[in-house]
């Protein structure tokens, strides 16, 4: 049924152009008070004391929280618990969080805040993770032994025997840089005491049940004591999990120990000194190929940069290392991942969870591999991509979906006319000065959580006596859109108006903790849940309505807003739904959808890490100034198999912000330390891409409806977002004949270049 | 002091002329939908229209816009609910996603629009360069306001015309 295809219309989309949605600032309780963080200038140190009395005698203030006034656990975290709400025993990055200043408006915290004195002990910083790794380093986290967070391995066959086997070996370095996701919606809560004993919370935030796990730790009470109400998101890109769970924390300690609703509004220069960031990897990276083109063997080493807390590290690092070596088949593979802490500004979850990172150092090998052979790049991944029924390097046999990798490859080639373009290219000959280049990049991901974690998704559907219905499902609206897909999805399945439907903001009081809306699960996991809930909901209706139709159940259709025999007979949707009501039945369904069986084996890297997967490619044109090194982009062009497309319009956007996004990640993004401490923290210094950044765009929707996947429909956000910084660095190469190895792409004489704001003028 | 907010007077004590222009109006006539992101100009989701202009107004007191007629997002659609086209322009184009930057774009096209009624798209991008969006890319929100070009040129209209 076509019936999901709409132009642009959302649930929320008239409250968004209006200015009527109401983000968590926007909401306004009586009484309301409000509250700042404290940071130090520390980057490493021993906390001796945190004296506040000072700070308590400011107009206004209220009272000052720290570490001593938390009732529960200071320690929380989704794998570790080393995530501190308020700094207790050491500073470990110059965004700890030494004191919550409350007081009765923001201004008055603010000036108070300067008033909170730290008396530490400074410590040697480790800013590098080598440095972290070596022998006798300070350790960040003295009771954890060391500073290795965690670590992960492939082995696949005998990496030694295929370097044998290989006719030439290439090795390569690559580095990548600290990345803020600048949702533009910085972290926001509001927590309210209820007069019933629980704590509400309106959260900027996309982990609805961590955020209360995290809450309900630090006050040191039972989960059903904090409800979590969902709110309009301002963005999330996987930066609202710890941070803004803690942010939520903090507000409600305020809360509870104030009796007063309090609000928390973090400046973007906290958000950015505060909140994780996307880590840095160091990649050692090396590919055996034949004279013919078949890689043989690879080996690498990974180093992520975890930063003071563990976060998602082992979840991310764990993501390389399973798609360390692309969509590509290879036998032999050795591969170890280490996860570090250092005194770095956190890192955790950032859309593309790992694989923006691997995508850009295999992307750029198998094009080094490729030119070395004299062979074409293209048909080099040809060659060796998964194609239906490959194993991959874990050992999981691709035969449950349409493995597209070749269907989107081709759809770009075509679309951007490559082969005939690449001819074109400079390769950093000739004298023009504007140099130009084409390149490409492409991907498989495994959907969804995987061996990560445990994965299921609940949805409620409750139809309402006049034949309106109500849905709620276990997945955030982050801004993408999940509310509408979730609507859409039901309404094809009840066969009624998507206008009849309500989405309920979820709240963790109501509905089943689904766990969070990340890994491009929204989708998947939530539209499989509401396909659930539809069909237990429409064999109730059918047992109910049947006999009035002279059927059996098993006979009754729902199309048209209509419930239907196979002999011609039908009742409206809501004439059905009236007569459940007047035989003592609820149209009512829980829906619960869980992700079918994955496994792992931590020793080997071998299991079936995923239960399916999306293929993704994109390319990119572009010139390179000879004189200034400017690079600009022309065209670009995504193609990605997600399944089923449920909201087309929605879809496009995804992918044209993952581009953008992506695109920002190759050329201009890059949080800048001065030795531990964020210099650029505001959107004039770290850079994000703006309209003129941008080329035009043209996204390719491929749809091979996935059988594990209820509503057929798969993955998108963070796909759109992981290969076009290769893209980039593939056509800046055959530009100018330079390769980069290490991200943000720039000349040095780039720095030459007048400012935008200058240009503009 | 006193000024136009959306077509409708408005009178603010002298004691309020230090305060943020964005916080008068978010706090104190509960405009709410005009966003703080950055608090020094650089993201514009803080743009209004102050006398058909727009200004990233984070930065700015309220005394330093007395007299003047400013428009919201408030004002953008009908007090019967009606949409703006350039608001319906938004819709359809699938131009919205989180929302945060909506207001801010949709009042810097607005005011682009009314001084350039027949821009190309390069101009329509250069004029939504001071507006960020970390979701979109941009591209349907360009294609939006491109697709209402034709309704500026059949009105030559001044900010609040649709409204009155």
């Amino acid at each position: 049924m076509s019936g999901l295809t709409n132009s642009g219309w959302r649930n929320d989309v008239r409250a968004k152009v209006t200015g009527a949605a109401k983000f968590t600032d926007d909401l306004h309780f009586a009484d309301l008070l409000h509250a700042v963080p404290v940071y130090s200038d520390e980057v490493h140190a021993r906390i001796r004391s945190i004296e506040t009395a000072e700070a308590e005698r400011c107009p206004g203030v209220v009272r000052i929280l720290t570490a001593r006034d938390v009732p529960g656990s200071n320690r929380v975290g989704q794998i570790i618990r080393d995530y501190r709400i308020f700094a207790d025993d050491k500073i470990r990055y110059n965004g700890d969080v030494i004191a919550v200043v409350v007081a009765e408006s923001r201004e008055a915290a603010m000036q108070a805040a300067k008033y909170v004195r730290l008396d530490a002990e400074p410590l040697p910083r480790v800013l590098d993770p080598a440095d972290a790794l070596a022998p006798g380093a300070p350790l960040i986290h003295e009771q954890h032994g060391s500073n290795v967070i965690n670590t992960h391995r492939v082995r696949r066959g005998d990496a030694e025997r295929g370097m044998r086997e290989a006719d030439v070996i290439l090795e390569h370095d690559f580095q990548t840089q600290f990345v803020e996701h600048a949702y533009m919606e910085t972290e926001v809560a509001v927590a309210i005491p209820r007069g019933d004993g629980v704590i509400e919370i309106y959260g900027s935030m996309q982990h609805p049940f961590s955020t209360r796990r995290f809450t309900a730790a630090c006050l040191g009470v039972p989960l059903a004591d904090i409800e979590i109400v969902g709110t309009p998101l301002g963005g999330g890109f996987g930066g609202k999990d710890d941070t803004a769970a803690v942010v939520c924390a903090r507000a409600a300690l305020a809360a509870r120990l104030t009796g007063r609703p309090v609000k928390i509004r973090y400046a973007r220069d906290w958000s950015i000194r505060e909140s994780y960031k996307r880590h840095p990897y160091k990649v050692h990276y090396a590919m055996g190929v034949t004279r013919s083109g078949k890689i043989t063997a690879v080996r690498c080493t990974i180093v992520a940069d975890g930063g003071a807390y563990c976060s998602v590290t082992p979840w991310v690092t764990w993501r390389s290392t399973v798609q360390c070596c692309g969509p590509y088949v290879v036998g032999n593979v050795q591969c170890d991942t280490t996860g570090v802490y250092t005194n770095n500004v956190v890192t955790g979850a950032m859309r593309g969870f790992g694989s923006p990172q691997m995508n850009f150092v295999v992307e750029q090998m198998v094009e080094l591999a490729a030119e070395k052979l004299g062979m074409s790049a293209v048909a080099f991944r040809k060659l060796n991509m998964v194609k239906q029924n490959s194993v991959t390097i874990t050992g999981q046999k691709l035969d449950t979906h349409t493995v597209a990798m070749g269907q989107v490859l081709d759809a770009v080639l075509k679309e951007i006319d490559y082969e005939t373009k690449l001819k074109r290219a400079t390769r950093g000959e000739g004298t023009e000065e504007e140099m130009y280049g084409i390149g490409l990049a492409m991907s498989y991901r495994g959907v969804s959580l995987g061996a990560e974690g445990v994965d299921f998704c609940a949805a409620i559907v409750n139809v309402q006596a006049d034949g309106s219905v109500i849905l709620e499902a276990g997945v955030h609206e982050n801004g993408q859109g999940s509310e509408t897909a979730m609507i859409l999805l039901l309404a094809e399945e009840l066969g009624i108006p998507a206008d009849t439907i309500r989405y309920r903001r979820s709240s963790t009081s109501v509905i089943p903790d689904s766990g969070t809306t990340v890994a491009s699960r929204g989708t998947i996991m939530g539209g499989g849940a509401v396909c659930q809930a539809a069909a237990e909901l429409k064999r109730t209706i059918a047992r109910s309505v049947a006999e009035q139709l002279s059927t059996v159940p098993e006979g009754v259709t729902f199309s048209g807003g209509r419930v239907r025999a196979a002999n011609g007979e039908s009742v409206s949707f809501s004439e059905a739904i009236a007569y459940m009501y007047s035989h003592q039945q609820f149209p009512y369904a829980l829906g619960v959808y869980r992700a079918p069986q994955v496994t792992w084996d931590e020793h080997t890297g071998q299991g079936k890490a995923y239960f399916t997967w999306v293929y993704g490619c994109q390319a990119v044109e572009l010139t390179v100034n000879r004189t200034t090194g400017k690079i600009r982009l022309l065209n670009a062009v995504a193609a990605h198999d997600i399944g089923r497309a449920v909201n087309r319009e929605m879809v496009l956007g995804q992918i044209y912000g993952g581009m953008a996004m992506s695109i920002g990640y190759a050329l201009h993004e890059e949080v800048k330390s001065d030795n531990g401490i964020i210099a650029n923290r505001n959107l004039n210094t770290y850079r994000i891409s703006r309209t003129l950044d941008l080329p035009p765009m043209k996204a390719i929707i491929i749809e091979n409806h996935d059988p594990v996947s209820p509503s057929g429909a798969k993955s998108l956000g963070e796909p759109a977002n992981e290969i076009m910084a290769p893209a980039i660095a593939n056509a800046v190469c055959n530009a100018t004949g330079r390769r980069f190895y290490s991200l943000p792409i720039r000349f040095p004489v780039q720095t030459k270049v007048p400012r935008r704001e200058e240009v503009q003028a | 002091m006193k000024f136009s907010v959306n077509g409708k007077t408005v009178f603010a004590d002298e004691t309020l002329a230090g305060k943020r222009l964005v916080d008068f109006l978010r706090e104190d006539l509960g405009l709410t939908g005009t966003k703080n992101a950055c608090d020094i100009g650089a993201c514009g989701a803080c743009t209004i229209l102050i006398n058909d202009e727009p200004m990233k107004i984070c930065t700015r007191r309220l005394a330093e816009v007395e007299g003047a007629e400013i428009l919201t997002i408030e004002g953008m659609a009908r007090t019967d609910g009606t949409l703006h086209p350039l608001q319906e322009a938004f819709i359809s184009a699938g131009a919205v996603q989180c929302g945060f930057c909506t207001p801010g774009m949709i009042l810097t096209a607005h005011a682009f629009l009314l001084r350039h009624p027949n821009p190309t798209r390069d101009q329509i991008r250069r004029a939504l360069y001071g507006n960020l969006c970390r979701c979109t890319g941009y591209q349907q929100i360009v294609d939006a306001v491109e697709s209402v070009i034709p309704y500026y040129q059949e009105h030559a209209l001044r900010s609040h015309s649709f409204n009155s």
